[in-house]
């Protein structure tokens, strides 16, 4: 089989995701913790001490502002770190996929599996930061909030699909460090996440459009402060694009690595 | 009906052919035993026969299904015992099996109606609800051989089951194998222990830098390959005897380090003289499989 052919998608990730579900289940508390705690002191801390001293940011309340980016930003920890940290200890550490690899499954339903199992994790950290908004009143339109949950799990799909590409050469957890540093710290900042894109210089405006967080972005602050975002087809396409294309280039890599 | 027919299998990474033109055949209902020093190509051939890696040459069926393109076909009724322990951590002793079932596509009721009899089987009965990092490391090798019985296969391979395990540990696995031959399952098991071969194996083929070097009952090979009788001496002067009569009296010698292996179809002279030579500590026993695997595969570390 030729490395880099096409996913074959079918229903046989269903027992690899219900797998990741189960252990889940089982450290349900600390995970949520881990994955929570984080991004929401982040934005309570930024939001109510920064935005003080801040008139409206972006046409918004600052914490508003801060929540909405926030909620992007969770989201694509969530996913990353999943897929990182936890799917390279199933992969390299436990050697779960060579015990899943012995029995019918084949390679493709594995990574699908952990593909869609990290977007769906994500999208708990989407709802949780969603929560948080609604306790404070910080959406305008409720119902329109809602959208909000399948945002999460397709910008969960974008960053797991390139995470699991950084997984998939990694030779040891270190490795993951220049992802951060090269990759999602830079997104982090760069996107709109704490300040309104348009406050950067133009070169870096013109990096910032091309980050896959900014299209998350760009689709979740409209949607907080109750309007329908502009060029939402286009945002939704290329988070899927990207997790798409990280998506197959994983599955090329993890095929050389494991099944040659 | 043979279970596995592979013909001709080739495998090579850059400049190295692990597997170099193997044929290799079982036939249903028994226990074959791929024999082999470290890096012989054991690991590869298993996962060529698995679907899990491509032959670059050769043919491959596993219960007359070709493979690897109906390699999951195969699968669905193969079971893994590999060599590293690759349990999920986080499950307990009974999650671990209805994970893995759920992987065969089996119904969570119908796994949970199989697991006390695999646990059963695995001596494992009252710790359904043990978390695997508190098994021992023979614990953990039956429930591995538990897992793989879950999908009740046809065909089982076994990569190196014993390895690591306490000879009490071991006995236990023997006895779960044999009974699983008396099933009617066939068993391909790959090993470095050749008492384990000897004690479980109806064939044996022996395979050094990927080519297959020896076929045959392991009884065959003793008989075939080797000088019935050896002698084993331990000494400073073992060398010195070995130069003055061992070439004399017996068919073949050996040194290795301070020891001397005599290999000879009679043994009474060399017995006679060694008699007289109470400084030379010795041992006289029949040939094994170990002698006839050392002969092939010669007494060089393959690291």
């Amino acid at each position: 089989m030729f490395t880099f052919a096409l996913p074959r998608f079918s229903l046989r990730f269903v027992p690899v995701w219900r797998r990741n579900f189960l252990v889940w289940k089982k450290l349900a508390i600390p995970s949520m913790l881990g994955n929570l705690a984080d991004p929401m002191f982040y934005m309570l801390g930024l939001g109510f001490g920064l935005g003080s001293l801040l008139p409206d940011v972006g046409g918004m309340p600052y914490l508003t502002f801060l929540g909405a980016g926030t909620v992007a930003y969770s989201t694509m920890n969530s996913a990353t770190f999943e897929t990182l940290y936890s799917g390279f200890s199933r992969m390299h550490v436990q050697k779960t996929w060579e015990a899943i690899l012995n029995t019918p499954l084949e390679l493709d339903d594995v990574l699908v599996g952990e593909w869609l199992w990290a977007a769906s994790k994500s999208v708990l950290s989407g709802l949780a930061i969603l929560a948080v908004i609604w306790a404070l009143g910080l959406q305008a339109d409720w119902a329109l909030t809602l959208w909000i949950i399948p945002l999460a799990f397709v910008i969960g799909l974008c960053f797991s699909g390139m995470g699991l590409v950084m997984t998939s050469i990694s030779p040891n957890y270190d490795f993951f460090l220049y992802y951060f540093t090269l990759a999602i710290t830079p997104m982090v900042l760069l996107c709109g996440v704490f300040y309104p894109v348009s406050q950067l210089p133009p070169l870096l405006q013109t990096i910032s459009a091309w980050l896959p967080l900014s299209h998350a972005v760009e689709l979740a602050r409209p949607i907080i402060r109750g309007a329908i975002p502009s060029n939402w087809a286009f945002h939704i396409f290329s988070l899927l694009a990207w997790g798409f294309a990280g998506f197959w280039l994983a599955l090329g890599l993890t095929r050389r690595r494991l099944l040659q | 009906m043979s279970v596995v027919a592979a013909q001709g299998l080739k495998k090579t990474y850059g400049p190295h052919t692990v597997v170099d033109g193997l044929d290799l055949t079982l036939a249903a209902g028994t226990c074959h035993g791929l024999l082999g020093p470290n890096g012989a190509g054991k690991t590869t051939t298993l996962k060529m026969l698995l679907g899990l890696i491509a032959p670059e040459a050769g043919d491959i069926r596993v219960l007359d299904l070709p493979v690897p393109s109906l390699a999951r076909q195969a699968r669905l009724r193969i079971g893994v015992v590999p060599q590293m322990d690759n349990l999920d951590p986080d499950f307990t002793v009974a999650e671990n099996l209805l994970a893995y079932g759920r992987y065969f596509g089996l119904k969570d009721n119908e796994i949970k109606q199989r697991i006390p009899a695999l646990l059963e089987f695995a001596g494992l009965a009252s710790r359904a609800d043990t978390r695997i990092q508190t098994l021992s490391g023979g614990m953990k090798r039956r429930l591995t051989l538990a897992r793989a019985l879950v999908n009740d296969p046809d065909v089982l391979f076994l990569d190196e089951p014993t390895t690591g395990l306490d000879p009490q540990a071991r006995h236990v696995i023997w006895q779960g194998l044999r009974k699983l031959l008396s099933q009617g399952k066939t068993i391909l098991l790959t090993t470095h222990f050749m008492d384990e071969a000897e004690r479980l194996c109806n064939e044996l083929t022996v395979i050094d830098h990927g080519k297959a070097i020896a076929r045959g009952s392991p009884r065959e090979l003793i008989a075939n390959l080797i000088e019935p009788d050896v002698l084993e001496i331990y000494c400073e002067e073992a060398s010195g005897w070995g130069q003055e009569q061992a070439a004399r009296l017996c068919d073949r010698y050996e040194q290795a380090g301070e020891t001397l292996f005599c290999y000879t179809r009679n043994p009474a002279p060399a017995l006679e003289t060694l008699a007289g030579q109470c400084a030379l500590r010795y041992l006289h026993r029949p040939a094994n499989l170990e002698d006839v695997f050392l002969k092939l595969t010669g007494r060089e570390l393959r690291d």
